[in-house]
């Protein structure tokens, strides 16, 4: 309201205005803690991921840590394998699925008309598909390859990032600076980057945050249903889908995994949460 | 649909007819693509499904199941007038009409979805209600950071944790798995019933709660609220005439939403508890490369899509005073 | 027991103890309208809600009383003020299109005050009540009516029944927060005209707050001058509105502007100081041509001097200048710069401009009048290629321009420069204003950073702003500032021809004022000008030649002078006769 009040937010980029906010911060941190887990593991486990080191479901002891698994082979060093795929396939879906919506959502918020329609309604297919199913239906003769999979994990999260850029960049395109720019002769281009994007980042970090959250589900489910990473290869969600029957005799194969994941998913969740209440504040008060 | 096509087709039957016909154009372009995904690849697809080691014979009966032969417009179209009358064809592997397969199936995944959807949605604007109007409060504070956990949770770490708490490790009140006993009707074996409904029910609160709260508070800084407050009505007045019935349109197309989007595609939570629902049907073809069930599968959960959007739909239009048009 | 309203002492403040409004005090009697006058940020709005012991979120009422009928408002409970609000008081708010709610019939919005609380009527005396308060707002009164929601009424009658729903549980105490300001000027007229009748004839006190002076001494008996939170002059409309005695007022009249004459505007330098900067002394003294350091040193206090009061130390000091002194007239008609023939632009199906036809002069200033709807913002769109559906032709020089601006050529796109309406949309708020006005100097002279510094600092200049602002960006800058960057940045272009749409409406008139005085000055280097506007008193200040717009139609084009001497249209008189003047007291 009050020039003093908004005084430095017009030179903060929302990131850091976002950050403010403890919730985004320790959601950042939580991702973090995991993405580091997954990249140094590795390097850090006692056993390979595939070698088998003693009977099965052996409980905790000094030598295997946190027991075995359905085949003998050590639990902590498994999971100390697994973060790897869904780590770096989820970043790779949350990034094409913000690049295919962030591309459709401007485009269809800038060119309005018949752009818009059928933009929108190629939208309203995907979402017509739970993002499980649309997977799996593509699995199914295609077979679970990890490029496969992230296109697929990208592409079902595209619709949600175009309908929320779309929603952002209508106000946007009709704001007088935009539309001075076009007046002028600007290339279309440079307008929608160099104009309307930087005056949408704030929903767009919220999303990457949910995207990023639904990307972990969706990557581990599928991995949980069989139909992600493939055995022996260690992988989060598969280790739960391998010792979940024994889960009353040697918890720890499901518990570690799932632990690792909910760290993830709702780091994810709670840094766009964080990051809306910072938006809301401050672009509240304009 | 724009608003200057809504205020074009002002009467509800016009509408209706358009949001029909739109809807089914979707649809069969939705179909397609089902099609396309499964049928339509570089390949013998008979031999992807049946694996290198098949018999001539079995490759042969596959083709002409599936018209294999013929060209791939010629095989959509059959495909598709046979849906049309009925004929969802037979499952590759157990030689079964997919009918057959996925019927019980389908009314066991409408049925805990309906279970799970009748008490979530009035604990959902209950709750939102609640904590909109007390804002930044405790309550408000501590329900939201419980939400954003369960929410986040992919459906089967969340599962999992409900069957450390509530059957195997913490208490032991309800089983496990929800294998149901084939010869009894669902609803007299609500105990295998209860993991999964709570599951669902769980994830459609967080998710919904958020979004009345979300709507209530916006309604509540509006202009016409403050109006109302100047104008001498009183809180409770205020709250259930002016706030609620604003917020009730997004409410129930989010509602519509979330029942579209359990019935099927919570594969994993069915999973988890082995629940012989349409999910797991379809992550048991997907697994056996059975096509026409995948097909049919996938099918049922996009037309239940459209078909609930378009109730959910009209709900919002007669909600919404005329003038306004919808709203997006 | 006293009737009528009395307000002593009323202070507000946020909740951390800093002060919006400070010792605000005045009297009504029954019939009379007190104007509560003021620019943005004076408070005025804040006064008038906290007369139904209403603050709004963030804020809270510390100090003072209003009587109504001898019983104190703020001295009651919340559940009993809620009692009063209704019934003793009632509020009429700006926009009565975003204060009905969209989702209850006017019917149920009219009588659901009336049937609640502890003196509620029975729905038949209630609705009886309501066809007697319609009547007099002159709506409807039958069921069809009554069953219609807000977005099936034109804004007129819509306010009219923001005004009935105040009106309609009998208060004693009307607040009306400028309920005319996003109407046409007849309907404002006719609400005006209600205003004033609802008083008398059912002797309410009322208090109507707004920025317009011209609406304010066509409506009020006494008038209250705000600013900065602070009452500067009190006393008798037409003393206060003819012969101000506080610098401020009296500023504030000079940078208003009149349909009666061509009268060179005066704005005041500077802005209102924020509410964390107000310092111990007078709130004015930083813009005040008298100011000293006792008056930035200690607050005067408000003094009572016959009829009104007065917060200066040096009341009437300054030289009150009552004749209009007129502006020069243009010159001989020059080189013709634009020429648009035969425009028929279209939204959808609908004809919004419809076969205009006029020249554009070097150095000359258009005005296009008209009331909303009247296509005239549409026109300005169409000549800088914003809006595309239009036939006929708009010709640049004496090539015809394609329609779409991306269409056109960079002559066209550099020569031909746009200012908007409203400031705080037309400015890239993630750039610097340096940034802002280099972007159109790298896009049409593309040259070394150095040169681009330059030619931004001289536009920035001239523009009159300081080099400083150039590292701000727009959130930093009051409305007025970045009016003035816009301009900056239509300057760079070297432009031949400059569109104004409606550039002055979201600023005070005192910021108006300072606009308009660097607008003509700039035509005095030969720029050409299409001043688009629905103010015929700024009209008067700035144009040459006047187009009246009438739904998409031209109805009259004629020299400035003519036009307001002799207008030779029914509808040129009628818009003429509905503009109000504030007229000075010791004219003839």
């Amino acid at each position: 309201m009050t020039p003093s009040l908004s005084r430095r937010t017009g030179s903060q980029s929302a990131l850091v205005r976002g950050l403010r906010n403890s919730r985004s911060l320790i959601g950042l941190g939580m991702i973090g803690a995991i993405i580091a887990l997954a990249i140094v593991g590795p390097a850090l486990a006692p056993y390979s991921p595939s070698e088998l080191v003693g009977v099965p479901y052996d409980i905790p002891n000094p030598d295997t840590l946190l027991g075995t698994d359905s085949l003998g082979r050590d639990v902590l060093s498994r999971f100390l394998y697994g973060g790897r795929n869904l780590v770096w396939m989820a970043i790779a879906a949350t990034t094409l699925g913000l690049s295919i919506g962030i591309a459709i959502g401007m485009a269809s918020a800038y060119f309005k008309g018949m752009t818009d329609e059928i933009l929108m309604r190629l939208v309203d297919i995907q979402l017509a598909f739970p993002s499980v199913v649309f997977a799996l239906l593509f699995v199914t003769m295609l077979g679970p390859s990890p490029l496969l999979l992230v296109i697929l994990v990208g592409v079902s999260q595209a619709p949600s990032v175009a309908r929320i850029t779309r929603g952002a960049a209508l106000g946007v395109v009709e704001r007088d600076y935009v539309q001075w720019a076009r007046a002028v002769g600007i290339p279309t281009r440079r307008i929608l980057m160099s104009e309307v994007l930087p005056n949408i980042t704030s929903p767009l970090l919220v999303e990457l945050g949910l995207r990023l959250m639904w990307s972990i589900s969706l990557l581990a489910g599928l991995s949980f249903l069989g139909y992600g990473i493939q055995p022996p290869n260690a992988d989060w969600g598969l280790m739960v889908n391998e010792s979940r029957n024994a889960l009353t005799i040697q918890p720890w194969a499901v518990l570690a995994p799932i632990l690792a994941i909910a760290t993830l998913s709702i780091g994810g969740n709670m840094f766009a949460e964080g990051m809306s209440r910072a938006i809301g504040r401050t672009e509240g008060t304009k | 649909m724009t608003n200057a096509s809504r205020a074009a087709s002002r009467t509800i039957r016009g509408w209706l007819v358009r949001r029909s016909a739109l809807a089914i154009l979707m649809l069969l372009i939705v179909s397609f693509l089902i099609f396309c995904a499964t049928q339509a690849l570089p390949g013998d697809v008979a031999l992807i499904v049946l694996g290198k080691e098949a018999s001539a014979d079995q490759v042969q009966m596959v083709r002409q199941q599936l018209n294999l032969d013929q060209p791939v417009l010629v095989q959509y179209l059959r495909w598709l007038t046979a849906l049309l009358q009925g004929d969802f064809g037979t499952s590759l592997v157990s030689r079964v009409p997919v009918t057959d397969i996925l019927l019980p199936r389908i009314m066991n995944s409408f049925f805990i979805v309906t279970l799970s959807m009748a008490v979530a949605v009035p604990v959902s604007l209950a709750l939102g209600v609640l904590t909109a109007t007390r804002k930044d409060g405790l309550a408000d504070r501590t329900i939201m950071a419980g939400s954003i956990m369960v929410n986040a949770l992919p459906e089967f770490v969340l599962g999992l944790f409900l069957v450390l708490l509530l059957s195997t490790s913490v208490f032991h009140v309800f089983p496990a798995v929800s294998l149901l006993s084939p010869g009894k009707p669902i609803w007299t074996q609500t105990d295998r019933l209860a993991m999964p409904v709570i599951t669902l029910i769980l994830l459609q609160v967080t998710y919904l709660y958020r979004l009345v709260r979300g709507t209530v508070i916006d309604v509540l800084q509006t202009e016409y609220v403050q109006f109302a407050a100047l104008k001498g009505m009183s809180p409770r007045r205020i709250l259930f005439r002016h706030v609620l019935p604003n917020a009730l349109v997004p409410a129930i197309q989010a509602a519509g939403t979330i029942f579209a989007f359990s019935v099927g595609g919570v594969v994993v939570i069915e999973y988890v508890f082995g629940f012989p629902g349409l999910g797991t049907a379809l992550a048991d073809a997907v697994g056996m490369r059975d096509i026409p069930v995948v097909q049919a599968a996938v099918l049922v959960i996009s037309v239940t899509f459209f078909v609930v959007n378009i109730i959910t739909d009209i709900v919002s239009f007669m909600l919404t005073p005329p003038g306004r048009g919808g709203r997006n | 027991m006293m009737k009528g309203v009395k307000v002593a002492s009323l202070g507000i403040s946020l909740l951390d103890g800093t002060r919006i409004v400070h010792d605000v005090s005045f009297a009504i009697e029954p019939g009379k309208v007190l104007g509560l006058v003021g620019e943005s940020g004076s408070g005025k709005s804040t006064v008038a809600k906290a007369l139904l012991g209403y603050a709004g979120p963030g804020a809270r009422i510390g100090s003072g009383s209003v009587f109504i009928d001898g019983e104190d408002i703020l001295a009651l409970s919340e559940a009993e003020r809620r009692e009063r609000r209704g019934r003793i008081i009632s509020y009429v708010p700006q926009d009565a299109g975003m204060s009905l709610n969209p989702g209850l019939s006017i019917g149920t919005q009219l009588i659901e005050r009336l049937v609640s609380g502890r003196d509620a009527q029975n729905r038949a005396e209630a609705a009886a009540r309501i066809a007697e308060v319609l009547t007099a707002v002159r709506l409807p009164t039958d069921r069809n009516f009554l069953a219609r929601y807000p977005s099936e009424l034109s804004g007129g009658q819509l306010q009219r029944i923001g005004l009935a729903i105040a009106v309609v549980g009998r208060p004693k105490l009307l607040v009306l927060d400028e309920p005319t300001t996003a109407l046409d000027v007849a309907t404002r007229n006719e609400v005006l005209k209600l205003v004033s009748d609802l008083s008398k004839d059912m002797h309410l006190c009322s208090v109507y707050v707004s920025h317009d002076l011209g609406v304010i001494s066509a409506v009020a008996d006494q008038v209250m001058v705000l600013y900065a939170g602070r009452v500067m002059e009190y006393g008798e409309g037409a003393q206060v509105l003819g012969a101000p005695a506080h610098p401020y007022s009296h500023a504030l009249l000079r940078a208003v502007p009149t349909t009666l004459g061509r009268k060179p505007l005066e704005g005041i330098a500077g802005t209102a100081p924020d509410l964390r900067s107000r310092g111990t002394g007078c709130v004015f003294v930083a813009r005040c041509p008298i100011g000293d350091d006792r008056c930035a040193a200690v607050e005067p206090a408000l003094v009572v001097k016959g009829a009104s009061s007065i917060r200066c130390y040096k009341p009437n000091a300054v030289e009150a200048k009552t004749n209009i002194v007129p502006l020069p007239l243009a010159k001989a008609r020059g080189e013709q710069i634009c020429a648009v023939r035969n425009l028929v632009a279209r939204y959808g199906p609908l004809d919004v401009v419809r076969d205009v036809s006029f020249e554009i002069d070097k150095g000359e200033c258009v005005a296009l009048v008209g009331e909303s709807g009247s296509g005239k913002s549409t026109l300005a769109r169409c000549m800088i290629g914003l809006h595309s559906n239009y036939d006929g032709t708009i010709a640049f020089c004496g090539d015809t321009l394609p329609r779409k601006a991306e269409t056109r050529n960079g002559d066209a796109h550099r020569r031909i420069q746009y200012i908007f309406q409203d400031p705080y949309a037309s400015l890239n708020p993630r750039r610097t204003v340096g940034d802002s006005i280099g972007l159109a100097v790298r896009h049409f002279f593309p040259g070394s950073r150095q040169d681009v510094l330059d030619a931004v600092r001289v536009a920035v200049e001239r523009a009159g702003l300081s080099p400083d602002l150039m590292s701000r960006y727009p959130s930093e800058l009051s409305g007025g500032e970045r009016q003035r960057v816009a301009i900056a940045r239509a300057l760079v272009c070297k432009p031949d021809l400059l569109v104004c749409d409606e550039p002055t409406s979201a600023l005070d008139v005192s910021v108006q004022a300072s606009i308009i005085e660097l607008l003509r000055g700039l035509m005095a280097d030969g720029l050409a000008m299409l001043f688009v506007t629905h103010d015929l008193a700024v009209v008067r200040s700035i144009s040459d030649r006047v187009i009246v717009l009438q739904q998409g139609a031209v109805v009259e084009s004629a020299s400035t002078e003519a036009i307001f001497s002799a207008p030779a249209t029914g509808y040129s008189r009628e818009l003429l006769s509905h503009a109000l003047n504030v007229r000075p007291a010791i004219a003839s």
